[in-house]
């Protein structure tokens, strides 16, 4: 065997072992979404979506715990996304590099890693006793929005970097200011990168369970919010709850709640490949 | 005489405490014309029935909001003694600093057991050997000494096989597993750790399912769902060997593998009708409704009794 049959050699082995790694993901994807679909599917119907809790699992539904995931979602999204943008436009265009800024950057990674239900503690002090917001959707949002700003500002920066100089250096040499720059040239171009960071960070915020419980969100409440400040409980918690039930009955709703709860996540991550797809092409 | 010791009590309580009732809220005559909003946390064992009371308190009072957190037994107090909630659910009784913090914020309450919930000793259905525990037995099992000692079936009983024996227990973090070691080992949270633990009880059912050599520990309700799968074992009180069952949690001579389920109930709360209602619909249905979520309930004159000490307390604090 020559040099070149032996690289040729090392070329399909890595082949194999990367098509091996890919798999894996996906093979554990597929049973665990198929051993959910198996357990919740035939559990869905109107019912289920549009009934409040109840002892009896057949009779139990999830409007409530729906409603203030989309709640939560909306407001999380309200909050987050102009602060986190901000800051990473701040950072990656205005802040001089120095001792501070690294200081700001070490900062926001470490806190990207902090465990949520510390997260949950803050929000439990700072939002829901000191501002006195109570339980309620807007403490949670705020509490969540902490938790997720780090990913955005994160993929907004690396977005940003990512737009080609030859763009920026266009605009300068046109006569345009800094913030013409950023708003016309640099942030269309960087929007698909944008909106797939806050979107998957978004779609981790929804899945969140331990943080809420903190702040005080409610295994069972019997109406939807009508405003920020009312109560509410989400659909991970609702999925906890039924899980930890022993009736069999529950392990069916928890698994068809699942079903909703990845179809949510499914749907925003669909929104996020558009707009990327979408902006990618118009750039090209 | 009960009601009168009683009455003195708890006024007692409120005295020490220094009473400040101030709810406006406007009481209407007539249960649905009720309004307002109960706010309830605590434990999650104690969850299931509450829950089912708020829901069958939706048709008595439909405008009333019943609103319940699992925040846990410690956790429910916390709130309970900042007066953020009005009734608290608990899988055991308020702890000395939780009555301190009720007493530093003004607090006053009523404790009110609701239920009872059983412990289930499970073994495999192919395990022909075992018929009793002694609790004696069960502490050498689970003590934490016997972490890597106790490892075979003929060390509990030298007629038993010589095989190796596989624990399996809720995880440290539960209630279940705080009482389970309270009970048998003689000090809550402590026990021999290489023991299989889940906080998912339904795992803890198949594992015990798939091993003939295994032994384990989770509610009674866990049981009562996998009955054809499981084999009970009865634990000897001191006087004789007794299964978990509704009559022998109810009366109290399953022992020690029981334990009451509370509510406690905010003295300034009850200003509310709303809150009384609830109480009182709570006391007279829980007994039905523990058996519908798989708990047991009082005997009858002990939720009737707790009913006439509502109301006394109610009176006091009007």
């Amino acid at each position: 065997m020559n040099k070149i049959q032996v690289n040729r050699w090392k070329d399909q082995l890595f082949k194999i072992w990367g098509i091996g790694c890919t798999l894996v993901g996906l093979i554990l994807l597929v049973l665990f979404i198929g051993d959910i679909l198996i357990d919740g599917i035939m559990r869905i119907d109107w019912g289920f979506v549009m009934n409040l809790p109840s002892r009896k699992a057949e009779k139990s539904g999830i409007y409530t715990a729906l409603m203030g995931s989309l709640w939560i979602l909306a407001l999380t999204t309200i909050i987050a996304f102009p602060i986190g943008v901000a800051a990473a436009i701040y950072l990656e265009e205005y802040a001089k590099k120095g001792r501070f800024s690294a200081l700001l950057e070490i900062n926001i990674s470490n806190l990207a890693g902090v465990p949520s239900i510390i997260y949950g503690l803050l929000g439990l002090e700072v939002f829901v006793r000191i501002l006195n917001l109570g339980a309620s959707v807007l403490a949670g949002s705020l509490t969540l929005s902490l938790l997720i700003l780090p990913i955005i500002i994160v993929a907004t920066r690396e977005s940003i970097k990512a737009v080609p100089s030859t763009i920026r250096d266009a605009s300068y040499a046109l006569g345009a200011s800094k913030w013409q720059t950023i708003w016309n040239q640099i942030l269309p171009a960087s929007s698909g990168g944008i909106l797939t960071g806050v979107i998957l960070s978004l779609s981790r915020a929804v899945g969140e369970t331990a943080p809420l419980i903190v702040v005080g969100a409610l295994a069972y409440v019997p109406f939807a919010p009508s405003n920020p400040m009312e109560e509410f409980s989400v659909l991970p918690i609702q999925i906890f709850n039924w899980i930890s039930r022993p009736q069999h009955g529950f392990i069916e709703n928890a698994a068809a709640a699942i079903i909703i709860l990845l179809l949510v996540t499914f749907m925003m991550n669909a929104v996020a490949v558009y707009y990327r797809n979408k902006w990618q092409k118009k750039w090209n | 005489m009960k009601k009168i010791l009683f009455l003195t009590i708890f006024s007692a309580i409120i005295i020490a405490c220094g009473e400040t009732t101030t709810n406006k809220k406007t009481l209407v005559q007539g249960e649905t014309a009720l309004s307002g909003t109960i706010r309830i946390d605590g434990s999650s064992t104690v969850y299931p029935i509450t829950e089912a009371v708020a829901e069958e308190f939706r048709e008595v009072a439909p405008k009333v909001k019943v609103t319940i957190g699992i925040s846990g037994t410690g956790g429910g107090f916390k709130k309970f003694s900042r007066g953020e909630t009005n009734l608290s659910n608990a899988s055991r009784p308020i702890k000395d600093k939780e009555m301190a913090a009720c007493a530093t914020n003004n607090i006053s309450y009523i404790e009110l057991e609701v239920a009872y919930d059983g412990l289930a000793v499970l073994v495999n259905p192919k395990n022909d050997w075992v018929d009793s525990f002694t609790v004696e037995e069960l502490k050498k099992i689970w003590e934490p000494a016997a972490q890597g000692v106790i490892m075979k079936w003929n060390q509990i009983r030298p007629e038993w096989p010589n095989e190796e024996i596989h624990l399996f227990g809720p995880g440290v973090a539960s209630g279940t597993y705080d009482y389970f070691t309270k009970a048998i080992v003689g000090k809550s949270g402590s026990s021999r750790g290489d023991f299989t633990a889940s906080e998912d009880d339904h795992v803890l059912v198949q594992g015990i399912v798939g091993d003939k050599y295994a032994l384990g520990f989770f509610g009674l309700a866990y049981y009562s769902e996998n009955k054809e799968k499981l084999s009970l074992i009865g634990v000897h009180n001191g006087t004789e060997v007794v299964k978990p069952t509704l009559e022998t949690v109810s009366n109290g001579s399953y022992s020690p593998l029981s334990r009451p389920l509370f509510l406690y109930v905010n003295s300034t709360s009850v200003a509310a009708k709303e809150v009384v209602t609830f109480v009182e619909f709570y006391l007279k249905n829980a007994g039905e409704l523990s058996k519908d979520v798989g708990y047991i309930p009082l005997p009858q004159e002990m939720y009737d009794t707790q009913i006439e000490r509502f109301k006394a307390f109610v009176l006091k604090n009007k």
